[in-house]
């Protein structure tokens, strides 16, 4: 009986240690994950859009909630102004769902530019998207508003040539951008004061 | 007959040298070693978690009952190898993308359980640590020295920190086979082989 005890006291007390430490390693390096993952999964994207910009736009970022879902806003700076941020707005491709980053200047409300950062499209057709800049180039310099359509479907955007679902939902996840660009830019503008030098 | 502190830590990096003389711990060993920084990198975190289960498990061997060592042996392995999993995400986040589901597979590495059990179980803290610190140091030299043969002739490169070196001139066909998974068996047993040769001696 009282190795029994002995057993079970021993297990316990090894698990909880267990579970504290690595909960305290956690907590520690939550951040830095999270920092790592966005440089290396979203980090190129984000730095091809805001090129030129005089800060990091990945340590300099926060959050807006927006349809139950938070939304990460990377801030950059230029010429000691943070009045451009990108963000990732999701939009439904032939494989899966495609993230489409897009930087955004708050004074004019254009377009700086886009890039695609995850998808599952197929290689070769519909990862032209991401791999072939002409394509998502024609968003720039556009305004940030409205829905945006390839031309099949009656819009201004040139389909990727037989990637036209891969086109839509880059397109679909432009229009979404929009939205949600629309319904938060005074919370943005409210946000970038903060990072302004 | 008892070893020194200094055997205890040399054994492992000839005598007992993991994936060849013991054939311990093939998974790892066959899956990861295309580069030489990736056999590397997975030698480091075994090495770590080696050290660290091995000295708990010694400094713990009175406390631990007999009937659930093993259990117990699991919880101390698999809480070092989530410290590992978490620091190589915070620090080396494209090796841990390398990597991937390998790093939470050294819980089930038998070289880890294998020396918790036979060794540092029955033995003082400092043997432990220098057996721990050997074995894992033996399997990082193995597992380069498998990934620099399969790089090497595999893709004709060399990769250390991240900026892969040509080892040929341009004519160079790369023998891919080298790089998947029988072209690993293949190297994994002639290298075997030349170690048996060289220790008959």
């Amino acid at each position: 009986m009282r190795e029994l005890i002995k057993m079970v006291v021993v297990l316990t007390v090894l698990s909880s240690f267990s579970g504290g430490l690595l909960a305290a390693i956690r907590n520690s390096t939550m951040e830095r994950i999270e920092y790592q993952q966005l440089t290396f999964v979203k980090g190129p994207a984000i730095r091809a859009i805001l090129e030129g910009c005089s800060n990091d736009p990945i340590v300099d970022r926060f959050k807006i909630a927006y349809d139950d879902a938070e939304n990460s806003f990377f801030v950059g700076v230029f010429n000691g102004e943070a009045n451009t941020v990108a963000f990732e707005s999701v939009g439904g491709g032939f494989g899966g769902d495609i993230g489409v980053m897009v930087g955004v200047d708050l004074k004019e409300d254009k377009i700086v530019g886009v890039g695609v950062t995850t998808h599952s499209e197929t290689p070769g057709v519909g990862s032209k998207a991401k791999s072939d800049p002409t394509f998502v180039n024609q968003f720039k310099d556009q305004p940030l508003t409205g829905t945006f359509q390839v031309k099949t479907d009656g819009g201004q955007i040139d389909a990727i040539s037989g990637a036209t679902v891969t086109s839509r939902g880059v397109a679909l996840a432009m229009t979404q951008a929009a939205k949600v660009y629309e319904a938060l830019k005074p919370q943005i503008a409210e946000q970038l004061k903060g990072f302004t030098k | 007959m008892a070893k020194t502190i200094v055997q205890e830590f040399t054994k492992g990096l000839w005598e007992e040298i993991p994936p060849f003389r013991l054939v311990l711990g093939l998974c790892p060993t066959l899956a990861v070693t295309k580069t030489v920084e990736n056999g590397i990198g997975m030698g480091l975190a075994t090495t770590f978690v080696l050290v660290c289960s091995n000295v708990l498990v010694s400094l713990l061997r009175k406390v631990i009952p007999a009937k659930v060592r093993i259990a117990c042996f699991i919880i101390i392995i698999a809480t070092f190898v989530t410290v590992v999993e978490l620091l190589m995400q915070a620090f080396t986040y494209p090796l841990f993308l390398k990597l991937g589901i390998f790093i939470p597979l050294i819980v089930v590495n038998c070289i880890v359980l294998g020396r918790s059990e036979a060794f540092a179980y029955k033995r003082g803290i400092i043997p432990s640590f220098a057996d721990g610190l050997g074995i894992g140091i033996g399997f990082t030299l193995a597992l380069a020295a498998l990934g620099a043969v399969r790089e090497a002739f595999g893709s004709g490169t060399l990769t250390i920190w991240e900026k892969p070196i040509t080892l040929f001139g341009p004519s160079f066909e790369p023998f891919t086979f080298m790089v998947e998974a029988p072209g690993a068996f293949v190297c994994l047993g002639l290298m075997l082989c030349l170690m048996n040769l060289v220790g008959n001696k």
